[in-house]
């Protein structure tokens, strides 16, 4: 990777910020992109990459490219989403909070998912909604649930917007959710109650390309918006006041940023479950490598956040082969170190 | 009350006046429960943000960073309100962060991480930040010369040692009286406003509580009054200045 270029810090010529954003999104693109053409090549049984794109084979003849396009390719293409999704939406929220440590599970996102996961898998709703699983549509809306509930309190006081408000309720929330779900799986039976904590773990395997297709627009809907926010983002760093007095419309883009995180948040955890710490780790190293500035660490971190998971996600699949891990259980075992040496690291 | 173009005055008062109240609502960043604040005539509440940011600039008391900038990357920040949706910063501006740099005497800083600065500098890059909002680029069509250009100041001192007051007040009077920007200070340093204002305006419990020409505003009267002190206050024999010197409470 071109860390040299991309480390230079500040731009230093009128034409080397344009180059480094480029430079920064086809890199990071270019990333995810790799990422999710070799991941597929991985796996029980070995595939040859050169099989899988011969055009004189069949496709009905062609193995390889069925175990690469059928099996493998929709998993790979669901941990690029999720981990771009988690990691920009890490991102906006951090700034947004003014606080380096937020993620999008600390405002509640999670606990809400995994709880309309749980009443779901619990009460075996049938939520069949454009041919998804009850799963998926109820954490939806346990993580748009949350994110309404803690929005509304953090609104309700005065004018405006409390960021304070905004992330104790969150981390409140969190903890209330959690009694909840405690108290539904030790009403529930055994098995319903396995099903669901394998829910919370986190899981890619997707099955087939439809619920990726379910959550597309709801993530490219939230990631239009992300692409708005970044140089408002840069000014909300200085405090709400000053990024104020140098014209930015501070309540507008909170709103913005909190609401198109939440959308983005929720269609990712509805995909892939609860998967913790991409949402911080992604950001915290991508700022290691371009620098603060949000117009070069967000697409960056959509592009690291997508290869990571999915490179996660081989390894959930390969290590105890044949047995699976739960991705979630992988990138926690990362970023549980990652965060503590973050908060020794800081001062 | 009225500020007029090109005045630079200080606002002064005990802790608890309203000068920073005060302060919030000339810039626009609360909405006065009674009255209304206009910049030349146009009310303030409904000026676009960024349009009044071209305009009316602040520094406030203290910066603190969620995240690590460099210190031109701050200075940049400032060219926000020049700038559309998804522009980059271009050779205009960074000329203009760099000349703004220059007048604050931060130039060398440039390139270092904000964080890293101590209080004193943070606040000339801070000062450099507020003064990049009000240079037009060519593009953006300009304002005339006769539109006023307000910098609001919150405790500028307070961070400061005295080789940095001297210059803090150099700068800010090069400012007021080259580029007739109108300079509104609040603070809690009485010397520093004697040696810099023209005029001031003296607050206590929210209400004006005396306003003018500083040698008309600073008697010991006044300043007993409005601090509950005893005040000495007379000329001092080398700087010319008035000086204020608290004898004992009331």
């Amino acid at each position: 990777m071109a860390v040299s270029v991309l480390t230079a810090g500040a731009p230093v010529g009128a034409g080397d910020l344009r180059r480094r954003v480029w430079l920064v999104q086809l890199g990071f693109g270019a990333l995810a992109v790799v990422a999710c053409l070799t991941a597929p090549l991985v796996g029980s049984t070995a595939i040859n990459f050169r099989q899988v794109f011969d055009p004189t084979i069949p496709f009905a003849e062609n193995v390889d490219a069925q175990i690469f396009f059928i099996l493998r390719l929709p998993r790979a293409i669901a941990g690029a989403l999720v981990g771009a999704s988690l990691a920009a939406a890490g991102v906006v929220l951090q700034a947004m909070l003014r606080n380096p440590l937020a993620t999008p599970f600390t405002l509640g996102v999670s606990a809400g998912a995994s709880l309309g996961a749980m009443l779901a898998i619990t009460l075996g709703l049938p939520l069949g909604m454009l041919g998804v699983l009850g799963g998926p549509v109820a954490s939806l809306v346990g993580a748009l649930g949350a994110m309404a509930i803690v929005y509304f309190l953090a609104t309700m006081r005065r004018e405006g917007l409390s960021t304070n408000v905004l992330l104790l309720a969150g981390v409140t929330l969190n903890s209330l959710f959690s009694a909840i779900i405690l108290f539904v799986q030790f009403l529930a039976d055994p098995l319903q109650t396995f099903q669901a904590v394998r829910w919370v773990m986190g899981n890619l395997d997707v099955g087939s390309y439809s619920p990726i297709l379910s959550a597309i627009p709801l993530m490219g809907i939230g990631f239009v918006v992300f692409a708005r926010l970044p140089r408002a983002l840069n000014l909300l760093t200085l405090g709400a006041d000053s990024a104020a007095a140098r014209g930015v419309d501070v309540l507008r883009t909170q709103r913005l940023a909190f609401l198109s995180a939440s959308l983005v948040t929720g269609a990712a955890v509805a995909l892939g479950g609860p998967i913790g710490f991409i949402g911080i780790i992604i950001p915290h190293l991508v700022r290691l490598l371009v620098g603060a500035d949000h117009r070069l660490v967000l697409p960056a971190s959509a592009g690291l956040g997508a290869a990571f998971l999915v490179m996660c996600d081989v390894g959930a699949r390969t290590l105890l082969s044949p047995m699976e891990l739960p991705v979630g259980i992988i990138t926690a075992m990362l970023g549980g170190p990652f965060f503590l040496w973050l908060l020794v690291r800081s001062r | 009350m009225r500020v007029p173009s090109g005045s630079l005055l200080g606002v002064l008062g005990p802790n608890g006046s309203g000068k920073t109240t005060l302060l919030k609502l000339l810039a626009g960043l609360l909405t006065p429960a009674g009255g209304r604040i206009t910049l030349d005539g146009h009310d303030t509440a409904r000026l676009n943000r960024a349009t009044l940011a071209r305009r009316l600039a602040v520094v406030p008391q203290e910066t603190q960073l969620a995240f690590d900038y460099t210190v031109l990357e701050i200075v940049l920040m400032g060219r926000y309100p020049h700038l559309r949706a998804f522009e980059l910063e271009g050779p205009a501006d960074l000329e203009i962060a760099r000349r703004m740099l220059a007048a604050t005497g931060t130039a060398t800083f440039e390139q270092r991480m904000f964080r890293t600065l101590s209080g004193g500098e943070k606040q000339r890059v801070v000062m450099a930040s507020a003064l990049a909002q009000f240079e037009d680029s060519a593009d953006t069509g300009g304002h005339g010369p006769d539109e006023t250009q307000v910098l609001l100041l919150d405790e500028p001192t307070s961070s400061l040692d005295l080789a940095f007051q001297l210059e803090t007040a150099d700068l800010l009077r090069r400012l007021n009286r080259d580029r007739r920007t109108t300079i509104v200070i609040c603070t809690h340093d009485l010397n520093f406003a004697a040696g810099l204002c023209r005029d001031l305006v003296l607050l206590r419990d929210g209400r004006i509580a005396a306003a003018g020409p500083t040698e008309a505003v600073l008697t010991p009267e006044t300043v007993g009054a409005v601090y509950d002190v005893e005040a000495d206050i007379r000329r001092h024999p080398a700087s010319h200045q008035l000086t204020v010197v608290p004898l004992a409470r009331r």
